[in-house]
């Protein structure tokens, strides 16, 4: 054996080992399990697995009793909406244009000898939102006929709710397509009569849509307006829970619809906690990597006369500072070898949750570079710390 | 290395003397490889303040001193290693050896540094010196003596130019420090090197080219 490496074996006591080996591991650990979390739990965050999809937001003000009382308007300004498309989030908007005339549908039931008719209203929105693709869809002037999508919401609440309870027939898609509504539009002093069709049920738009065409074609026709106000709007965004946008939404007074926001806020409150945790992990680490400074300090203390006696043998202070940063090595690679092993195996046990949830499994990459650049940059600082520590005992004695 | 050379050094502690009386503080003096000097004096004249001072151990001293006429208080770190290595050897009153090792292996950590000798020759000077039966005794548990030889042993495993012994001898008999002295006698010669001895009245038996009164 290298007889410098024989004097200056370092002399620690089982317990002090065992405890800054204790504290360098757990520091390691919490740092690199956070990043691991951190890493695994990023579908989350991004919105690439199914929980939070690709999705589109329908945008509102906010009612409340006073806006309600004070006649607030709940409609949007044209800056309002170039801003909500400005954000970097959102990747294109549309809005909802409302009927702005008197409209009532009414039907013969032809079989049952009756018929019933009700006042309606109307909204639409770009072709591209919707989410029912038919080649029935569509409006040129002149035509006779209005497509209509409803939400199928209103068809499940009619087949389990009313009809349930009454005791009439439940009626399925294909048979309410075949049904024909006389739908009769009335403003400035007009009126005509239309056939409406229901071609489809849509998951995604609350209300009972009509082809934008027509809609623009009607509100100039029967209610003279080219304009129409703007309450609601269509946002589609990459990342409905992109914690930025549940923040704007919130200080904007903005509602979404279907929920969509509590996601971000899970979001950010996921990555704050992520943060919380990896600040704890570095402070342990600090205060691992404090005990651990201490410790080698007690060492050199310990070993300074055969330090000073070697250095006036003539050796210089990097190769008797060889023996210290070896044995710092070990220390510092034992614990990132054990952080592995250990977070391979909590991973295991967290693991199966996170793929019932449809979380992608995206490897242990992050946890091996970060353990090897915590160990690189720990080591590095104790190896400089070391050398420093032996070159001022040789200019504390002169020698 | 061929001079070593002492102007107006003084040790702090001397500061306050008017007259020292002595031959080497505050006083010229020059030290020329080749030559084997004597410096006697009585305890606490600073005789290993001296060596200290010329090894580099200490600054505690005015004055200078000066190697081939380079103050030594402008030597780096790094030049201290190679002088250690390869110009100046010493063998320190208190001797430094590393309890913990074993006489041998005292010598071999400068032999490790220098690669000067062989493993033969150092067992050489081991049987020479009469502690051929103990090179793998721990040199803390021998004598005052044997570790003095030891330590001398592993003051020539080195190439030098000056070797200062403090007291080299103070605690051997008669015997072994002419045995000590022929050793070291010799390997100056080989290597055309100063001698620098202190003593308090018990001197390695060499033939001294100047004495002086510390």
């Amino acid at each position: 054996m290298n007889l410098v490496y024989k004097l200056l074996r370092c002399q620690l006591r089982g317990t002090q080992f065992a405890g800054f080996f204790l504290a360098n591991l757990t520091g390691m650990l919490i740092v690199l399990l956070s990043i691991q979390l951190w890493y695994d739990l990023q579908p989350f965050f991004t919105g690439k697995d199914r929980l939070f999809r690709k999705e589109f937001l329908v945008v509102t003000k906010r009612i409340s009793a006073f806006g309600t009382l004070t006649g607030r308007n709940t409609t949007f300004t044209p800056e309002e909406l170039r801003e909500i498309s400005e954000q970097p989030f959102i990747r294109k908007t549309g809005n909802f244009t409302s009927s702005r005339f008197r409209t009532t549908a009414g039907m013969e039931l032809g079989r049952f000898g009756a018929g019933f008719a009700t006042e309606l209203f109307f909204e639409s929105v770009p072709d591209e939102y919707i989410d029912v693709k038919t080649e029935e869809w569509g409006f040129e002037e002149g035509d006779n006929r209005i497509p209509i999508i409803l939400p199928r919401n209103y068809l499940n609440l009619y087949n389990f709710g009313f009809a349930q309870s009454r005791n009439l027939p439940k009626l399925s898609e294909g048979t309410i397509g075949l049904l024909n509504l006389d739908i009769r539009i009335q403003g400035q002093g007009k009126e005509s009569g239309f056939q409406g069709k229901i071609v489809g049920f849509s998951d995604r738009l609350n209300t009972i849509l009509v082809p934008q065409r027509f809609m623009d074609w009607a509100n100039a026709t029967f209610a003279g307006e080219k304009g129409a106000e703007v309450a609601r709007v269509i946002v589609e965004t990459d990342n409905p829970a992109d914690e930025r946008m549940a923040r704007f939404f919130k200080s904007k007074g903005y509602e979404i619809e279907g929920g969509k926001q509590a996601a971000g806020e899970m979001v950010w409150f996921l990555n704050l906690l992520t943060l919380f945790v990896a600040s704890i992990g570095l402070l342990i680490c600090a205060l691992s990597f404090y005990i651990l400074i201490l410790s080698i300090y007690l060492i050199l203390q310990k070993d300074r006369v055969k330090i000073e006696n070697l250095l006036l043998l003539g050796y210089a202070p990097k190769r008797i500072a060889r023996p210290y940063e070896l044995f710092v090595l070990a220390v510092h690679a034992g614990t990132v070898v054990l952080a592995w092993l250990s977070i391979w195996g909590i991973r295991g046990c967290y693991l199966p949750f996170l793929q019932a949830m449809q979380a992608v499994k995206s490897g242990m990459l992050p946890v091996w570079v970060g353990g090897i650049v915590l160990f690189s940059g720990v080591f590095l600082l104790n190896a400089g710390i070391i050398r420093r520590k032996i070159r001022k005992t040789a200019l504390s004695h002169k020698i | 290395m061929d001079t070593i050379y002492l102007k107006n050094v003084l040790p702090e502690i001397f500061l306050t003397k008017e007259n020292t009386g002595s031959e080497i503080w505050r006083q010229e003096v020059c030290f020329s490889k080749g030559q084997t000097v004597l410096l006697k004096a009585v305890s606490g004249a600073g005789k290993s303040s001296l060596c200290s001072f010329i090894y580099g151990c200490r600054r505690d001293f005015s004055g200078s001193v000066c190697f081939d006429g380079q103050d030594i208080l402008s030597l780096k770190q790094a030049d201290w290693e190679r002088v250690r290595r390869v110009s100046l050897s010493i063998v320190f009153q208190d001797l430094r050896l590393f309890p913990e090792l074993t006489a041998f292996e005292n010598v071999e950590v400068k032999n490790c540094l220098t690669g000067f000798r062989t493993d033969n020759w150092i067992r050489d000077c081991f049987l020479q010196v009469g502690l051929g039966d103990k090179t793998e005794e721990k040199a803390g548990k021998l004598s005052f003596g044997q570790q003095q030889r030891v330590a001398l042993i592993r003051a020539l495993c080195q190439p030098f130019d000056f070797i200062l012994l403090d007291e080299p001898v103070s605690h051997l008999d008669d015997e072994n420090n002419r045995i000590c002295s022929r050793l070291l006698t010799g390997e100056a010669r080989k290597q055309g090197a100063g001698v620098l001895v202190t003593s308090i009245g018990y001197e390695p038996e060499m033939t001294y080219d100047k004495v002086f009164r510390l």
